[in-house]
């Protein structure tokens, strides 16, 4: 019996550690497969098998009981990939120095979070939960698939998505520091020292560390380096394990991250927001940097003031892999529009366009093994529409993560909050203006929130 | 016919874009040919479609084309009525993070008597950007305040108030309500209510002292003794009362909207408009009963409360339509007011018939502000506000081929288009 006990113990140590993630398998019959790497596939069948795509043909035969869709006359896509976004977190900022390397978005998870459904409701299966742009070297980010449903903030993470941390570039960190708090940076020539710094630091950090373990096998009493949670992220960038997601908005900032990269040998590189990414679209293209932009934001502020709505065009026909990103739980939900802009803008094919929500942000999170084409072996992480996804008049149908359908549109409730009671109650009316004199990036940031959203001006 | 031929060579050399030329708006007497004619009013028609002094003189099958016409030929292509934006702060916001750049919003709580379109800067980046994607017309809305001002309609082309001016002004109310505006407004139930029922006295206080301005003022018309004071607020809020002009009711919430339905009927005002109408759906008969036209949107938007469904901002429009309600579809942006396309798109994905959202941009915002005579879809007679595609102008990937404003033919140029030519193939390139 004691035995039993300890055996289902160590069980719950197990899961809980790593959390158990819910796989399902299904049949989609009959619709148009939009793959994005291998082309498309018409009146095709998709087989998934305990949450990976197994077979993709016609005449797919599933096992009895398994759970079918029709797909006809439908589109099915990989589920879409948002590689900024806010959403599944309960905190953004840790704006209280210039470098924060040591925080980690992973520890401040929301499984709660309502904008997760209304994500899956426009397709989403996956999202870069960032860490703010209060700071030039910001805090460690989180892939999160979204499984919305359960409630265990472990089961939110990707399980073995690579480290990725947020750096931020030009007015965000220069006000909040700067402007705010009267510390370096309030320009963006303190912003280049604060990672230079941050890069030295973290080379003496490791050097201490090796002269110690050198030192430790003549002399057993050798005294060890302080630990410092922040010079380790920063090392652990140099080693390259982790990958840097930079927000940035224009070309002089950009190339003076490039540089500062070559100099210390990083070649993990993506660049967020990235207005003027077009501007030095061959010099990204030359260091193998990588772009996530908005379809067409702009103006907002001065640093996005010179910005167009070309940019994902001149990005991807100067062969910088580009991906369309949201920075807002409204966006999300319509990022397949925000894609097919890119038509408009800079006429590019569907799957140009396909790519910049799917593939390409899945590179540039480096998951592109598992997910973001619909290819046998992936993950089942799938959304169907009701027509063609870049069409203005097509509506996601459903949403799959790992085989199990987290959204089908015909169940749609009203309320979709996971704890929604009558303790719970109404959370209140808000009125949604789009109005972008701010990013989401910067939320908390400030202690009075209230007058920098504004409030006072309405 | 050789003239025409002749023209159009030099009227294609005059739209392309060579070295150091600056591309200008022109006017003339435009054929376009072999089109398929969306009029919007009077269905689908193939022919051709004439522009002369402004205005369409002709369309159809049947058509003669004048001497000296400059003949655009648009096989393929489409033509659509422009678009009209029923509400934007395009003009008056350059960069909505520099306050010294945002003239939308005037002090104080009673300032009806601003004009929007004197601080509409009609060369801002903005209106090119915007004017390119086929929306030809505005109306340019102030912001903040219980009356913050006087909206007008213009057309997105010219350099003076009286070259945009479209042909309709309307008073601004931001009724009193009780939403909070977003996670970050903290303010207790309690407070939200006593501000409501303060704007609300202050609203009435305001309403009763305008209705003693005209009966002084009508009384001081007859009797040349009487000496009114100049009080430019009140006189503005004068010719809501007399039935001049339109009131533009921005109200958002159900109850709010209920509450401003009610309060327009009790003072019997004349003309009004609701807009906003974020929450139209939760009671969309009513609204039909009351009879006013609404001006909704955004449309791509998050729903008000967390309890609706996630689509509900996107129905809204359809719903509202489907109850019988008057519905112009509108951005309520700045800078990207050449979005309202896909917000018609999104209404008519989410409900609303394609027909009724192409209308929400067109004809019905035309007839909302009384300029139907003038704008809103292709008859002759009406003024060349015309846009040539090359499919749906709703979806993403159509084009916009020609464009004209108020009978002017308008370049296809913008800040963006410029970057994307200088930058697609940048020169000097990575090597100098």
């Amino acid at each position: 019996m004691f035995k039993i006990l300890n055996i289902f113990n160590l069980l719950f140590l197990v899961s809980f550690a790593q959390a158990q993630v819910t796989k399902g398998s299904l049949l989609i019959k009959n619709g148009t497969i939009l793959t994005v790497t291998k082309g498309n596939m018409e009146n095709a069948d998709l087989l998934v098998e305990n949450g990976k795509i197994t077979k993709m043909g016609k005449g797919l035969v599933a096992p009895a009981g398994t759970q079918t869709i029709d797909a006809t006359g439908k589109f099915i896509m990989p589920g879409i990939i948002d590689a900024h976004s806010h959403i599944g977190i309960d905190v953004v900022n840790e704006a209280s120095r210039p470098s924060t390397a040591d925080v980690w978005v992973g520890d401040a998870l929301d499984p709660l979070d309502l904008s997760v459904y209304r994500a899956l409701a426009g397709g989403v299966t996956a999202s870069h939960a960032m860490h703010g742009s209060a700071n030039a070297v910001g805090g460690e980010c989180e892939t999160i698939k979204h499984r919305y449903g359960t409630l265990n903030p472990e089961e939110m993470r990707m399980e073995g998505a690579p480290r990725t941390i947020k750096f931020a570039l030009g007015e965000n960190p220069m006000r909040v520091h700067g402007e705010g708090n009267r510390i370096v940076p309030a320009t963006r020539m303190g912003v280049e020292q604060v990672f230079r710094k941050g890069f030295e630091d973290a080379k003496a950090y490791l050097a201490a560390w090796d002269l110690y373990e050198k030192e430790k096998v003549k002399n057993p009493a050798a005294l060890k380096p302080f630990y410092n949670k922040r010079h380790e992220t920063m090392a652990e960038i140099l080693k390259g394990n982790i990958i840097i997601h930079c927000h940035s908005y224009r070309s002089d900032e950009i190339l003076m991250l490039l540089n500062v990269c070559k100099d210390y040998q990083i070649k993990r590189l993506v660049f967020q927001h990235t207005n003027e990414g077009f501007k030095v679209a061959p010099e990204l293209a030359a260091y193998g940097a990588m772009a996530s932009v908005f379809a067409d934001w702009w103006a907002y502020k001065f640093e996005v003031y010179y910005s167009t709505a070309y940019n994902a065009a001149i990005l991807t026909k100067n062969g910088v892999v580009t991906s369309i990103n949201s920075d807002s739980e409204e966006y999300i939900r319509h990022l397949y529009h925000e894609a097919a802009k890119t038509q408009r803008y800079g006429s590019l094919s569907d799957e140009e366009a396909l790519a910049l929500i799917t593939i390409n942000p899945a590179k540039q999170l480096g998951i592109d093994q598992r997910v973001g084409s619909l290819e046998v072996g992936k993950d089942a992480d799938i959304a169907i529409f009701d027509g063609h996804p870049l069409s203005i008049y097509a509506v996601p149908q459903f949403t799959i993560v790992d085989g199990v359908v987290r959204f089908n549109r015909s169940k749609d409730a009203a309320d979709q909050r996971l704890q929604a009671s009558a303790t719970r109650a109404e959370t209140g009316f808000f009125l949604h203006k789009e109005q972008h004199n701010h990013d989401r990036c910067l939320e908390g940031a400030f202690e009075n929130t209230a007058t920098f959203f504004g409030l006072e001006r309405e | 016919m050789k003239i025409n031929v002749v023209f159009t060579l030099v009227f294609t050399l005059a739209l392309t874009h060579s070295f150091g030329q600056v591309k200008k708006s022109t006017k003339g007497t435009f054929a376009l040919t072999n089109a398929t004619i969306e009029t919007v009013t009077k269905g689908t028609v193939s022919g051709t479609l004439i522009i002369s002094e402004g205005k369409i003189t002709a369309l159809g099958s049947n058509v003669t084309i004048p001497s000296g016409a400059n003949v655009i030929d648009c096989k393929g292509m489409f033509i659509y009525p422009g678009m009209i934006d029923g509400g934007t702060q395009l003009g008056i916001v350059e960069v909505s993070s520099i306050s010294l750049t945002d003239d939308s919003d005037e002090l104080g709580e009673l300032t009806p008597h601003m004009e929007a379109i004197t601080a509409f800067n009609t060369s801002a980046t903005a209106v090119s950007v915007t004017r390119v994607d086929g929306i030809t017309t505005t109306l340019v809305v102030p912001q903040g305040g219980l009356f913050p001002g006087t909206a007008s309609l213009v057309n997105l082309v010219g350099y003076t108030p009286d070259q945009i001016y479209a042909g309709f002004k309307g008073v601004v109310l931001n009724f009193p309500g009780a939403g909070r505006r977003g996670f970050w407004d903290r303010r207790t139930d309690e407070e939200l209510k006593k501000e409501e029922e303060k704007a609300l006295k202050q609203l009435n206080d305001v309403w009763t002292e305008a209705l003693y301005y005209v009966q002084v003022t009508d009384a001081a018309a007859k009797d040349p003794s009487i000496k009114v004071a100049s009080n430019p607020e009140m006189a503005r809020i004068a010719e809501v009362i007399r039935g001049k002009m339109t009131l533009l009711i921005e109200t958002n919430k159900s109850s709010d909207i209920e509450a401003a339905i009610k309060w327009a009927q009790d003072k019997k005002v004349a003309k009004v408009v609701l807009t906003g109408v974020a929450e139209g759906w939760r009671v969309a008969d009513k609204i039909a009963k009351s009879g006013f036209p609404v001006i909704t949107g955004p449309i791509i938007a998050l729903p008000t409360r967390e309890s609706d469904n996630y689509d509900k901002a996107y129905a809204n429009p359809g719903i509202m339509s489907k109850a019988g309600v008057k519905v112009a579809i509108r951005t309520n942006d700045q800078e990207n007011v050449r979005n309202l396309p896909f917000h018609a798109g999104f209404a008519a994905a989410y409900g609303m018939s394609k027909e009724d959202a192409l209308k929400s941009v067109t004809i019905v915002p035309a007839e909302i502000f009384g300029v139907a005579d003038k704008l809103g879809s292709l008859e002759v007679g009406k003024l060349a506000s015309i846009m040539v595609t090359t499919g749906d102008p709703l979806e993403p990937k159509t084009q916009i081929k020609y464009l004209f404003i108020d009978g002017w033919i308008v370049p296809l140029d913008s800040r963006h288009i410029q970057l994307y030519e200088e930058f697609l193939n940048r020169s000097p390139g990575l090597k100098k």
